[in-house]
């Protein structure tokens, strides 16, 4: 059954890179096989969790063995404004017994007890390797224990080692398409209703962009999974348009939501100027499309000359220091692109970026921002990135926290843009907030010193 | 001592432990030029990884087989062979230091078998140490499979000596000392003119520097030399009860006598080491050590103050919860709650009336039932904090809300002198004092027990 699941995401007809695959390539899947000894990344059950645990009021709870979520819990920033239950560590941490007699009554004690202490509207409860391999049968004991204990307990079928984070996100959105999505409906529907998909307010993004909405009268009904609680997630159904902000975690989720429900979907992003901008446009334009107030386009053009008028005016400042520094780029995925055009608003050259978790698309509009002197790298070896450093062909590098420490002993300025990071950097106002920090660690006076011999260094020591 | 209970949920809630492998390949990365290989899902490699990024603040040399859906079912050799093999071709690395994983081990791979294999068919492995240790997930916490590895690298690559080397002594160290442990140990022993071994040695290699190339492996650590001569040293000091089989298999393998030290915080038990190096080395100590020592009593005379009667409350596996609890005991203070990740020899001996083998949850419970005025445990304990309005006084590993976890330094006469003056400014700064309407009349407090004068009551 997971095979066929695997199967049925991989053949994503929303996904570009997808629909120009022949039919046999479309069956071997677009898991690349990883290279064992030099592989990095998390595995599906790190995507399932990711693309998940922003559902504030739930418990989610994990099967396995310790290293699963004793390792891995309380590691992101997904940002709540009320409850807290998601940022619980819960899991059967299983034990050598439970290994050999199997783990299905521990789990289904474990759910008792998650509900009998927390009282979440409902569990979600994660599969892992081990579990899956003596062949607990989690679909199974989540359904007997929905029905006993009276409250949604939704299985999350994506073990490690099916494959990586990316499809754990898809089969994460999967477990949503299959048990929560359309079990509940909206107190009140309006013409303007929305889903954001694939954002998980990271940081506390969310809040940089969702006042712009609230202000032109849109209403985020389907929270995917930002700062979601349980019924954000049950209504999606009745939205009247979605927005896909992550182009490839979630896409199998805004492609299905048309396909039962008729809800149409873009693809947009809210890093930048330009692309917040045109997001915005692209929410009020199909809104009116469906039904929401033609005044809305008007309204929405004036909230962007306002905001964009606003913005540049600070930028201004930010643009005389940083025009012409140079930047790399390493992180994946929509920002792959989003992020270049952000920096070109004020002047700052992506000199390479990763377009290791990007589509085609990602990658041609990565390509048209950057100019012919920009590098698109599928892989950047760790030693390429410490020389580029180095050697001072870019002046910073923003990325993840993986390699937070190949820019730092290089002793070159980095910033976090990964789902780790603390700073938020969504919209008119996260973009002057990234611009700052990014001054900010490029003025720093350490690098100066730091480059600098110990002037002591041209005599002896005594050892 | 303390009654050893384990928690009885099936529900772990918010937990303390971490996994065996992780430990396993944290002791690798005291190895120089090491790659750890965790022999699983490349998410195994992945939480660790991002783990140890947070903590050390460091570029972690961390590897996986990633294994696969098919792999998992046809068997992991040939993964764990390319990984052997790439690691060797993308770095000069001298060893590859392999942890099984909770999956690899439910599938029940013949490890042996498999390194054997590997290196019939890889001639230019040659000179690459391969050290193997079974480590699942599902049994024993993140100090058993640091133990574990130790003890492997001690089985797998130490060489029996004809003679032993006047003065060489090995150190080995628990996953409980800080790479900041780890410096305050090589002094003392060399302030005694012998010279350390100490494996595994995360001062060399996660201390914090900064090398002027990239390396892709660990860089600085015990070196595969320094373990092989370990057979020829005069004596074995293992600190932390973690550490007594790695120190048993030595002597077996080496016949090298050894001393295990359950704990070197508190002015007792440091005096215990100095006066093994003494009767090791056969010199008195020196004036450095005497100075540190009566450092260490003034320490304990300004600081006593604050922690007589204090109720502490402590998470932390198992040699720290001794090592921590122990000092604690010995300034006065009152370990209330005492959590750990597994079971262990040393409880036995925790000075409070339970050790609870759990999670932070049961940890936040006791801590708030016994009114416990500090908490010490990890960074996983903030939230803890948060809600009970109680100070927290980060201890272990993860610590990755602080900067400098790799330095915080509790051992020796020096670091306990550091750990009084930091804790006991955590309990000033916090601190009660009384107001005009806490003073309830007299006879209607608490009856004086034992001899002792109630704690106030407010």
């Amino acid at each position: 059954m997971l095979q066929a699941k695997v199967q049925e995401v991989f053949n994503e007809p929303g996904c570009a890179t997808n629909r120009g695959k022949t039919e046999k390539q479309r069956k071997a899947g677009c898991a690349k096989q990883l290279t064992p000894g030099a592989a990095a990344g998390g595995c599906a059950f790190d995507g399932a969790k990711i693309a998940l645990q922003p559902i504030t009021d739930c418990i989610h709870l994990v099967h396995g063995p310790i290293a699963c979520e004793g390792n891995g819990w309380d590691n992101r920033h997904a940002k709540s404004s009320g409850p807290e239950t998601y940022r619980i560590g819960a899991t059967t941490d299983m034990s050598d017994l439970d290994v050999v007699y199997g783990g299905e009554k521990k789990l289904y004690r474990a759910i008792k007890e998650a509900i009998a202490r927390f009282d979440p509207p409902a569990v979600f409860v994660y599969q892992t390797c081990v579990p899956a391999m003596i062949g607990d049968d989690i679909v199974k004991v989540c359904e007997v224990a929905s029905q006993k204990l009276g409250k949604p307990v939704i299985p999350v079928n994506a073990p490690g080692f099916v494959g990586k984070k990316n499809l754990g996100n898809k089969l994460g959105g999967e477990a949503l398409l299959d048990y929560v999505i359309g079990t509940e409906e909206p107190a009140v529907t309006t013409p303007c209703d929305i889903n954001i998909i694939g954002d998980y307010n990271i940081a506390g993004e969310l809040w940089q962009v969702e006042p712009l909405l609230t202000e032109l009268g849109i209403r985020v009904l389907g929270r995917i999974t930002g700062n979601a609680r349980y019924h954000d997630v049950t209504v999606a159904h009745r939205a009247r348009i979605s927005m896909i902000v992550c182009s490839q975690a979630l896409i199998n989720v805004a492609r299905k939501l048309e396909e039962r429900y008729g809800i149409p979907y873009f693809e947009g992003s809210f890093y930048g100027i330009t692309d917040t901008s045109q997001a915005l446009r692209t929410i009020a334009r199909m809104l009116v499309e469906r039904g929401a107030p033609p005044d809305l386009l008007e309204r929405t053009e004036a909230l962007i000359g306002r905001e964009e008028a606003k913005v540049e005016t600070r930028l201004a400042a930010y643009r005389r220091r940083l025009e012409g520094r140079k930047v790399l780029l390493y992180t994946g995925g929509h920002k792959s692109w989003s992020v270049i055009s952000a920096l070109g608003d004020v002047g700052i050259r992506v000199i390479g970026t990763s377009v290791r978790k990007s589509t085609a698309d990602d990658k041609e509009r990565a390509r048209d921002l950057m100019g012919e002197d920009g590098k698109l790298y599928e892989a950047l070896p760790q030693s390429e990135m410490y020389r580029m450093l180095k050697e001072g062909e870019a002046d910073m590098m923003l990325s993840g926290g993986r390699t937070q420490f190949i820019a730092l002993k290089a002793k070159t300025p980095w910033l976090d843009m990964n789902q780790e990071r603390h700073q938020a950097y969504a919209g008119y106002v996260g973009m002057l907030a990234l611009v700052e920090e990014i001054d900010r660690a490029l003025a720093n006076p350490v690098w100066e010193q730091l480059r600098l011999p110990a002037p002591w260094d041209d005599m002896e020591g005594e050892g | 001592m303390a009654e050893v209970v384990a928690s009885r949920k099936s529900l772990t809630i918010n937990p303390l432990k971490m996994s065996q492998p992780l430990g396993g390949a944290m002791a690798f990365m005291g190895v120089d030029s090491c790659m750890p290989l965790l022999h699983g899902s490349q998410g195994c490699t992945a939480f660790g990884m991002v783990l140890l990024v947070r903590h050390f603040r460091e570029a972690i040399p961390f590897q996986t087989t990633a294994m696969n859906e098919v792999t998992t079912i046809l068997g992991g050799l040939d993964n764990l062979e390319q990984a052997c093999v790439n690691i060797h071709k993308r770095t000069q690395c001298r060893v590859i230091g392999i942890c099984t994983t909770g999956l690899t081990e439910t599938r029940g791979e013949d490890l042996a078998g498999d390194i054997r294999l590997i290196r019939q068919r890889h001639p230019e492995l040659d000179g690459v140490a391969l050290v193997a240790v079974p480590t699942p997930d599902f049994s024993g916490a993140l100090q058993t499979g640091w133990a574990k590895a130790v003890t492997a690298m001690v089985e797998q690559l130490v060489q029996p000596a004809s003679g032993s080397v006047a003065g060489q002594v090995n150190i080995l160290a628990g996953s409980h000392l800080t790479p900041g442990d780890i410096e305050e140990i090589r002094e003392m022993v060399e302030a005694f003119g012998l010279e350390p071994i100490i494996l595994p040695d995360l001062s060399g290699s996660l201390d914090g520097h900064v090398p002027d190339h990239y390396v892709g492996t660990t860089y600085g650590g015990t070196t595969v030399e320094d373990i092989r001569a370990m057979g020829a040293s005069v004596h074995t000091i293992a600190i932390g009860r973690q550490m007594g089989p790695a120190a048993e298999a030595l002597a077996a393998k080496a016949g090298v006598p050894f001393t295990v030290l359950d704990r070197l915080t508190g002015l007792v038990a440091v005096d215990a080491f100095v006066r093994l190096l003494q009767k090791i080395s056969g010199r008195g100590a020196p004036p450095k050590v005497r100075r540190q020592r009566s450092q260490l009593q003034d320490a304990m005379l300004d600081g006593h103050f604050s922690f007589g009667r204090t109720k502490v409350a402590l998470a932390a596996e198992p040699d720290l919860l001794f090592s921590l609890s122990a000092f604690l005991a010995e300034m006065g203070g009152e370990v209330v709650t005492a959590v750990t990740s597994v079971e262990s020899p040393v409880l036995d001996l925790v000075p409070a009336a339970r050790v609870v083998v759990g999670d932070m949850d049961d940890f936040e419970r006791s801590a708030a039932e016994q009114g416990a005025a500090l908490l010490m445990t990890h960074s996983h304990g903030r939230m803890v904090a948060h809600r009970l309005g109680v100070p927290l006084f980060r201890v272990g590993f993860p610590m990755f809300d602080r900067l400098g976890a790799a330095h915080q330094r509790t051992v020796g006469y020096k670091g306990t002198r550091d750990l009084i003056f930091a804790l006991g400014n955590l309990l000033i700064e916090h601190s009660h004092e009384d107001g005009p309407d806490e003073w309830p009349p007299l006879g209607t407090g608490v009856p004086v027990e034992d001899g002792h004068a109630p704690a106030a009551t407010h």
